[in-house]
């Protein structure tokens, strides 16, 4: 761990920056399996719940060839470029 | 030296805590493996320790866990020795030499302290132990032990770790928000996700860079410097070298970028306006005086450019305190249209030296040993003029001036607007060819061959900039036909040498709106 000094005036926590929420299920929804045990099955069950209650949300699948390393960038750019909102399966 | 140290608590070799003060007079050395004096004395504290450990607490304190070991296996050592490896016992109780032995035998703490092994000084503290705790001597063969040895520098005072011992003692000058980046994080990214950044790598400011940074300048870190626009939030010395330290500074430049963080946070300068303006402007930083040379500053070639640290890092920092105290970010405060490289850094020192001229501070009422920064809220620059032809003074001063008519627009003249002219050292020769040529000369001269009827700033078919249509029907011929120069006063052109010695071509910065309603030109002095 490596401890620094904040620079800034320190008016606003210092935080994790984390991409706006958009508060709404529509457009394109990805689901991204980061591909560690059952976390397929998470995502089956939350395809099917979605398809039900939000028939005009195109669901999409997408899976990390593995947990143990960040997420290819060309993948990360296909998700961005097709999708609305994403939910990541994180773990078993 | 005070008679009460602190208390602490270590563990010894079997992972035992071991708290000081025990209740019991105390003997404490603190030693090092690798320093040929503690393993000459760790011996006798083994011999105090049989003699007296059933009365006191004999122990060493070492300064690594790995040496602690070893001392133990090559002496045969069977007294407590302690793991000081953080060095905050050793920090704490503030000496320089090891071996330092401390006796602790009094009612109020430390009887005598001894660094480094004098013989005769040893067998005088054993004889007083003996005698403090009514005890028979020790049984040291003094005369195998020389006369003298040197101890060793106590390894707390090593710089990087005495940096970060000072940064987090409980009167550590360090008062800003520590933030603690996790190890899986890369440090680098996370400072680009906060924000800290003006888009390039920036140095992670750790407490012991922050310490280094803080001993370039006498002056207090939580003194105030300003108050920084937009968010008119107060920087304090501590976080104009925290941000010193992101830029990429040395010590020693940490006093010229507090100097110019004055300079800009004045009413005068109006960094507010500089900040939001949509037209792009940032300060233009001009160093003049003797630290010039003592922080190693390019006057000469490539002086506006990049290459060097000095130059390069002193304007970021101030851009970087403006950024990150005052949140002047593009798309909040700041509005510029395109905006400049100049808001990632500019500054350059003047070389006097070359300059037939008073030096620029000189000139602005600084006297010549002083070391002054000057701030220029200025909108574009570093633009070149070039004239590898002319040979007469006149004509290389008709040559700035025509340089100097394109600032804004070319057509538009009589402008109350600064610009600052860095006059290159071959121009300089030319000028100076034929005897001295004034500044006020020069100046005159711009704005001779700058002057234009005023007709020709009137609104037309090429250009709509100007004066408009309407304004011009009122106007008399005479009026019309009279000259305009591209100056409403040759004060706004400021003049200052710089560059290398080979090449014909000078610079210009052309200004923001000068005066009351923009940004005026503002020189602080540098106090070192």
């Amino acid at each position: 761990m490596t401890t620094i000094l904040d620079p800034t005036d320190e008016r606003t926590p210092v935080v994790r920056q984390i991409t706006p929420r958009t508060g709404k299920i529509a457009g394109v929804v990805g689901l991204l399996d980061i591909s560690k045990p059952r976390g397929s099955v998470l995502l089956d069950e939350l395809q099917l719940l979605l398809a039900a209650r939000y028939p005009d949300v195109e669901l999409r699948r997408y899976a990390k060839p593995t947990f143990a390393k960040p997420c290819p960038s060309d993948l990360r750019a296909k998700i961005k470029d097709e999708c609305d909102v994403l939910v990541e399966a994180l773990a078993d | 030296m005070t008679a009460e140290k602190p208390a602490f608590t270590l563990t010894d070799l079997d992972g035992g805590a071991r708290r000081y003060p025990t209740g019991r007079p105390a003997l404490l050395c603190f030693v090092k493996e690798d320093c040929h004096t503690c393993n000459l004395v760790a011996p006798i504290l083994q011999a105090f320790h049989e003699a007296w450990g059933g009365d006191a607490d004999i122990w060493m304190v070492g300064q690594s866990a790995d040496g602690n070991a070893i001392l133990k296996d090559r002496h045969g050592l069977t007294l407590p020795i302690l793991d000081d490896s953080a060095c905050k016992v050793s920090f704490a109780w503030d000496f320089e030499i090891v071996p330092a032995v401390h006796w602790m035998g009094g009612e109020r703490g430390l009887v005598d302290r001894l660094e480094g092994f004098v013989r005769a000084e040893w067998q005088d503290l054993a004889a007083r132990i003996a005698a403090d705790l009514d005890r028979p001597a020790a049984p040291v063969d003094w005369a195998d032990y020389p006369d003298w040895r040197p101890g060793c520098g106590s390894k707390h005072l090593d710089p990087d770790i005495h940096d970060r011992l000072q940064a987090d003692a409980d009167d550590s000058p360090i008062r800003a928000r520590r933030i603690e980046v996790a190890s899986a994080d890369d440090i680098a990214e996370f400072m680009f996700d906060q924000g800290f950044s003006d888009g390039l790598p920036v140095v992670p400011p750790t407490p012991e860079r922050v310490m280094r940074m803080l001993a370039g300048t006498a002056r207090h870190p939580q003194d105030v410097v300003a108050v920084v626009p937009p968010n008119m939030a107060p920087a304090t010395v501590e976080k104009v070298a925290i941000n010193a330290v992101l830029a990429g500074c040395r010590p020693e430049y940490l006093p010229v970028v507090i100097a110019a963080l004055e300079a800009v946070c004045t009413d005068e300068f109006n960094m507010h306006g500089v900040t939001a303006t949509t037209m792009g402007a940032s300060p233009v930083l001009v160093v003049n005086g003797p630290i010039r040379q003592r922080i190693g500053m390019n006057m000469k070639l490539a002086a506006l450019g990049n290459g060097n640290r000095a130059n390069a890092t002193i304007g970021r920092a101030l851009r970087l305190v403006i950024r990150n105290v005052g949140g002047a970010r593009p798309g909040g405060v700041d509005r510029s249209t395109l905006s400049s490289p100049m808001k990632f850094t500019m500054c350059f020192p003047e070389w006097e030296e070359g300059s037939p001229w008073e030096p620029l501070h000189v000139e602005r009422g600084f006297a010549i040993e002083d070391s002054v920064v000057t701030a220029f809220a200025m909108t574009s620059g570093p633009v070149q003029i070039v004239d590898q032809e002319s040979r007469q003074p006149d004509q290389i001063a008709g040559t700035l001036g025509l340089g100097l008519e394109g600032m804004f627009l070319s057509k538009i003249h009589r402008m109350p607007v600064d610009a600052l002219l860095v006059v290159c050292p071959e121009h300089v020769n030319t000028l100076m060819s034929e005897g001295p040529y004034a500044k006020a000369r020069l100046r005159e001269r711009i704005q001779a061959v700058t002057a234009r009827p005023v007709r020709e700033m009137v609104a037309n078919e090429i250009s709509g900039a100007g004066i408009p249509l309407a304004s011009a029907a009122k106007m008399t011929e005479a009026q019309l036909a009279s000259p305009a120069p591209k100056f409403a006063d040759p004060k706004h052109i400021h003049i200052v040498v710089a560059g290398s010695e080979a090449g014909k071509f000078s610079a210009a910065f052309h200004g923001w709106v000068t005066g009351a309603a923009g940004s005026a030109v503002v020189s602080r002095k540098i106090e070192c």
